[in-house]
């Protein structure tokens, strides 16, 4: 009466053919699926492509000369005489000011973090896989950075260098890269212990191969969403360092430094004082926005 | 005795010469700031025949992986030798490390962290050939050919993530992973632990299937007896980083030398309920490998331990009649003066 189960059988038997439901999809297809059906991570994305493609063609859409100065039309409130967010204190048109400024602090954004990630993310792969010695002595040499707080080290970095937008990049691009480095040496060190390194070893791949092949494409997710995630820190920063005077000199739009020299009229015309801020503002928590969505639909955890 | 096998054109010595050979091999891995080190591997020699299939057995800690990843120089041993096919693993008028590997591979017990994550399976498969100096084309072929060897079908498991894949399929891969760069020995470490019964049958017999097939040699470790015994032609048993019996799967199964391997096979499970076993045949942990027991590892668990036992080291060597059935075992060497000589 009994059914016996014979394991003898042929192969191919039993749970081979079964497959899951869901067709193929490739990791980056499956991130982009969860993408999609992230209403608020999409809004924000909007926001921020818009930001991006405001300042990149500041020249055609802003409706004034960001450096026709105007003396009758000092701190003018919105809407006066067609200047639609008003004027700053040598009657320069605010909104024009503002799509140039985002050139300069998108720049000054993504540039630095990118550097970062490139160098930073290089250190701690090789740190990382190397282990030991070249390890500490990597991980040591950022510990002294990681010493200092960030916006201390900027300052003091720019500060040392001068002014300049050029040193203000470096500058943040110096900060930039003991994070970086870290969060790469993490993710290569979790890798570097599993079997499929080995296993990789054991065919006789050499440590640039199984690098390229194998260490990269795991670690590049949590890299990316990092640095996603520091972009909106380096405008924030790198507006500190204008609003302090050491970062794009005068009279190059700014929002930073926008911000610096408004802030003597903010008893005049309030509302235009703030632009500057309430721009940095919004370009910062929907570029963070957009990386939190990042970082959930990519499955990464840090 | 396997002569009907067809000779490997990479062979060098013909089927009398072992496959494998290693000599005292030891490594001892240093405990950070104590000065000690944990004696993983303490001087294991043992040789594996052509298309026979070794079976090391053991407790958890004894040292069985590391052997595995000495045995392919993914561990440097301190001490020690290898020979392949009668050539010297890193020698200089021998065969090097990186030759080694086109000819031995591993298949890892956790068959999830032996898969990278990030890619899909065909590739995992196809980066051996292509590492070894194949096209993308031809790793690529290769990969399909030795998927659908180890029963995935090609064009519906190929490009699928190892998370898509159930644990005995995962598995599967990685046999196929191993077998891509058409090794003449396979190390398997633990490949069945993992995987729930029925999947553990499938998955050895398509080992065993496979061995016909390309002619192979196996390593197998496992701690599970009875899949041992099934897959087998001789047994290693371990203890603590030594051997302390190796011999023909009948001849250990049915008449065990050691007092380790008798502890061993008493604590299988039994099939029949009125044959249950009350007591454990062996208690407690085994000691710390970082300091071990002097003389034999066994003695502070063994039933038969006198003084000679914690003085002296037994030696694993052929006494008359039975060369290749061997022990470390001082009861069986009529030099040692163990009161239980011959009678054990």
């Amino acid at each position: 009466m009994t059914d016996t189960i014979v394991l003898d059988e042929p192969l191919d038997t039993f749970e081979e053919q079964a497959l899951p439901a869901t067709r193929v999809r490739g990791y980056w297809q499956s991130v982009f699926y969860r993408l999609r059906h992230d209403p608020v991570t999409l809004a924000f994305a909007a926001i921020v492509l818009l930001i991006v493609w405001a300042a990149i063609f500041a020249p055609l859409i802003a409706p004034f000369d960001p450096y026709k100065e105007s003396i009758v039309g000092r701190l003018k409130p919105f809407g006066w005489r067609g200047h639609m967010l008003g004027t700053d204190e040598l009657g320069r048109d605010m909104l024009t000011r503002l799509l140039y400024g985002g050139r300069v602090s998108l720049l000054m954004g993504v540039v630095p973090v990118l550097i970062a990630s490139l160098i930073g993310g290089m250190l701690g792969v090789v740190g990382g896989f190397a282990g030991g010695r070249t390890n500490t002595a990597i991980m040591r040499m950022m510990d002294v950075f990681y010493a200092f707080p960030s916006v201390l080290l900027a300052v003091a970095i720019a500060g040392a260098m001068g002014g300049g937008m050029a040193n203000g990049m470096l500058a943040l691009t110096l900060v930039f890269i003991p994070p970086m480095c870290r969060v790469a040496e993490t993710a290569t060190t979790q890798i570097r212990s599993l079997d499929f390194i080995e296993a990789a070893r054991a065919t006789g791949a050499r440590t640039t191969t199984i690098i390229r092949y194998h260490v990269l494409g795991n670690v590049l997710g949590p890299v990316f969403i990092y640095a996603s995630s520091l972009i909106s820190v380096s405008i924030l920063l790198a507006s500190g360092l204008s609003f302090l005077g050491l970062g794009v000199r005068p009279p190059i739009p700014d929002w930073g430094l926008m911000l610096s020299t408004l802030r003597q009229s903010i008893y005049v015309v309030p509302l235009v004082c703030a632009l500057p801020g309430v721009a940095i503002f919004i370009t910062s928590i929907c570029c963070n926005l957009v990386s939190d969505g990042l970082r959930a639909a990519m499955g990464v955890r840090m | 005795m396997r002569t009907g096998l067809p000779l490997d054109p990479r062979d060098r010595g013909g089927l009398q010469q072992p496959m494998l050979i290693a000599r005292d091999l030891r490594k001892h891995f240093p405990v950070k700031g104590s000065g000690k080190s944990v004696q993983a591997v303490d001087g294991v020699s043992f040789t594996v025949g052509k298309g026979e299939t070794l079976g090391i057995v053991g407790e958890s800690g004894c040292g069985k992986s590391t052997l595995a990843r000495l045995l392919l120089h993914l561990v440097t041993p301190d001490r020690g030798e290898l020979v392949f096919d009668g050539d010297a693993v890193g020698a200089p008028e021998g065969i090097a490390v990186g030759a080694l590997r086109r000819q031995v591979q591993m298949v890892f017990q956790d068959s999830y962290s032996s898969l990278n994550p990030r890619m899909p399976v065909r590739d995992s498969v196809a980066f051996g050939p292509f590492v070894q100096g194949k096209k993308k084309d031809e790793a690529r072929h290769i990969a399909r050919d030795m998927l659908s060897r180890v029963g995935l079908d090609p064009s519906l498991f190929g490009p699928r993530y190892p998370h898509e894949l159930s644990g005995g399929q995962k598995q599967r891969v990685n046999i196929a992973r191993a077998l891509a760069t058409g090794p003449r020995m396979v190390i398997l470490d633990e490949p069945v632990s993992a995987l729930d019964k029925s999947v553990e049958a499938q998955v050895l017999n398509l080992l065993r299937a496979l061995k016909r097939q390309f002619n192979l040699t196996y390593v197998f470790i496992s701690h599970d007896l009875n899949v041992v015994q099934y897959i087998s032609d001789r047994v290693l048993v371990m203890y603590l980083g030594r051997v302390v019996e190796i011999g023909p799967i009948d001849a250990i199964f049915e008449r065990p030398l050691h007092p380790y391997t008798h502890a061993l096979l008493a604590s299988r499970p039994s099939m029949d309920p009125a044959k249950r076993i009350d007591e454990p045949p062996i208690t407690g942990d085994p000691p710390n490998p970082i300091d071990p027991p002097s003389g034999c590892r066994f003695h502070t668990r063994c039933p038969f331990a006198e003084a000679v036992c914690e003085a002296a080291d037994p030696v694993l060597g052929p006494w008359e009649g039975m060369q290749s059935h061997v022990a470390a075992c001082h009861i069986h060497d009529p030099h040692s003066g163990h009161s239980r000589f011959g009678n054990a």
